[in-house]
């Protein structure tokens, strides 16, 4: 049934997406993401449903909080300028307790930076870049199947908790073209939405809002929602481990740059040394619990980022004491991606540490 | 005995929030009763804004949902591109709608959004305690501009009507007044036909209402129900804009 076709990561994403029931799209051009709405403005109207190129990310974000608020599936997509500008609706879709699936291929910054691939928006993505404390399920495909797989996962996650969930990747997840099997919706069992608007008909009243101003009303909603973010640590954790059960040293690292560690780690490995990856495919949440286990196991962990040094952080958080944590980093910009050769003299010298 | 006068079924038998004299309970009253002349009260959507007018489920018996500041415009195209069977409207104040709000009101209205936008205009940012707005009046003193609206620093006020008239999806536009009884009446007719426009398909639909705010202009009820005609009504004038037949 499955038949496999050659496409590049932004367009599986958008094919996932449709796969998974979504007939909601709003979004605003910007590189290296614009494939996204450039296949869905094509294939949306085939399929009865609504494409929107909005007045900007803002107008974009708030059409999907509409469109959701009414029970659709529904996304937008964007890149990091725009999804600055996209914080403040997420904030609300955050409070109001709605789904909905933002895809973010990230670039360089800050400012208007470059259109490199980057990392330097970890922070942003997933510790809640817009005000409120809130958190959303981030997901990290380092390839152009998960780019396909974890869209349909994200809509699931969104439905499940209520939430919006971001995809984070970036021009080298994106812009590749790679073999993609379009597997088939998973069945998940998912609550119905007996709080989207509809029109009252005869019945209660629904009101979807995010303010609160009764006595107490507030820090319930907030423990409520901490309570979510409890139950999405524990059951919600993706991560993939490559030869970790006798490593030295364990890489560690999200998305495009564990594509890179990832060949780094089998050279390393055809050298002799005792090395493994560890790959965080939720950042949030963050696979505490296992990145900490393998740490504790090999003693030593190395971080590599295309920034200098968000991840890490969770990282030295979740391994505490049992593991040495450093990082390795290359910051954004043209030219500024490690080869797999680069990463393999790094491992080298972290390595020779281990071994003494 | 016949019943000539009562609440509209739209509304809720609740008493407002709304300080004495401001004529967002007169408004939130005009747009009930259209609601109830097309009989569309459980097929409504309302999208509430950020001001004095943000507790619109509180009054209205209807599905809302809560816009960020601003943002209603596009999340009512959300909602009616979902939902394109259900009536959907937006309240929203002239902070909301003509300072952070103006890219999102403009391109709903020029897409041509089959919604219909209350804009209740008092030429004051009513909720955070009487700051300049876009449309407040030269001269017009606020907390943020306590020498009065300096036209060669802070611009002229936005007369949205009439920008709206210009977008060539804008299907009907209409600023009125709820001073007078007769105002009123206008304004009702004038409702009506706005929801008419949406109920029979026929695309965007706009109502500017002036409005008093007698908390933040300083003024009694009374002195403020008049400046809405002595100096409101001499700068934006009352009357229908564009009204397309189709
Ligand atoms: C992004 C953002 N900026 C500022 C505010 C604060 N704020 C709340 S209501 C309001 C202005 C409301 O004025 P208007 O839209 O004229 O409505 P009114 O209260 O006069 O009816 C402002 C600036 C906010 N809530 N969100
Ligand atoms: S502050 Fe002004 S606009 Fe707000 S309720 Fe009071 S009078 Fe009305
Ligand atoms: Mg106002």
């Amino acid at each position: 049934m499955s038949k496999r076709l050659f496409v590049k990561g932004n367009e599986a994403a958008a094919m996932g997406a449709v796969e998974a029931g979504c007939r909601y799209y709003f979004g605003y051009p910007i590189t290296p993401q614009s494939d996204i709405p450039e296949y869905l403005s094509r294939e949306l109207p085939k399929l009865n449903g609504e494409f929107i190129q909005a007045e900007s990310e803002i107008g974009a974000i708030n059409m999907l909080l509409g469109a959701s608020a009414c029970g659709v599936r529904a996304m937008t997509s964007s890149s990091s300028p725009g999804i600055s500008l996209k914080q403040e609706g997420i904030s609300y879709m955050a409070g109001a307790e709605l789904p909905g699936v933002i895809i973010n291929i990230s670039r360089s910054g800050p400012g208007l930076g470059g259109i490199d691939a980057s990392q330097s928006d970890y922070f942003q993505s997933v510790k809640g870049g817009g005000h409120g404390g809130y958190h959303i399920p981030v997901l990290a495909p380092n390839s152009v199947q998960e780019m396909y797989d974890l869209t349909m996962h994200a809509f699931d996650l969104a439905d499940l908790y209520r939430t919006p969930v971001m995809l984070l990747g970036d021009s080298v997840i994106g812009q590749m073209k790679e073999a993609l099997i379009p597997n088939a919706r998973p069945a998940r069992e998912l609550p119905g939405k007996e709080w989207a608007v509809r029109g009252k008909s005869g019945a209660e009243q629904r009101v979807v809002k995010s303010l609160f101003l009764g006595d107490g009303e507030l820090e319930a909603h907030n423990w409520r929602l901490h309570a979510k973010y409890q139950v999405m640590k524990e059951k919600e954790c993706i991560s993939e481990e490559y030869e970790t059960a006798d490593a030295r040293l364990i890489v560690t690292g999200f998305g495009s740059v564990a594509r890179i560690a990832h060949t780094a780690v089998t050279m390393a490995r055809e050298e002799g040394m005792k090395v493994s990856l560890f790959r965080p495919v939720t950042l949030f949440p963050f696979p505490e619990k296992a990145i900490a286990e393998a740490a504790g196991r090999a003693g030593k962990v190395l971080v590599v980022e295309l920034n200098t040094g968000q991840m890490v952080e969770d990282v030295r958080l979740s391994v505490g004491a049992a593991a040495q944590v450093s990082f390795y980093g290359r910051p954004p910009g043209a030219g500024s991606l490690p080869s797999p050769e680069e990463l393999l003299e790094v491992i080298r010298k972290h390595y020779d540490d281990t071994a003494r | 005995m016949q019943q000539v006068f009562k609440r509209p079924e739209s509304l809720k038998d609740v008493q407002t929030h709304f300080c004495p004299g401001c004529h967002h309970g007169t408004i939130h009253r005009l747009v009930a009763d259209a609601m109830d002349l097309y009989g569309v009260q459980d097929k409504t959507i309302g999208v509430a804004s950020v001001g004095c007018s943000v507790f619109l489920y509180g009054y209205f018996d209807i599905d809302v949902v809560e816009a960020p500041h601003g943002r209603a415009p596009a999340v009512a195209t959300g909602v009616k591109r979902a939902k394109p069977d259900n009536f959907v409207f937006t309240y929203q104040g002239d902070g909301d709608l003509a300072a952070i709000g103006t890219a999102e009101i403009i391109h709903a209205a020029n897409r041509g959004e089959d919604i219909t936008v209350v804009f209740v205009n008092n030429t004051t940012y009513g909720m955070t305690g009487g700051q300049m707005a876009p449309t407040t009046l030269v001269g017009q003193k606020t907390s943020t501009s306590p020498y009065g609206r300096d036209k060669s620093k802070d611009g002229s006020p936005i007369r949205m009507a009439e920008l709206m008239a210009q977008l060539g999806g804008v299907a009907y536009s209409a600023r009125v007044a709820v001073d007078s009884p007769k105002h009123v009446l206008e304004a009702k007719k004038v409702m009506r036909e706005a929801f008419g426009y949406q109920a029979e398909g026929k695309g965007f639909s706009f109502v500017e209402v002036l409005s008093s705010c007698p908390t933040n202009w300083g003024m009694n009820p009374l002195k403020a129900n008049a400046r809405v005609g002595e100096e409101m009504i001499p700068y934006f004038p009352l009357g229908i804009f564009k009204k397309e037949e189709a």
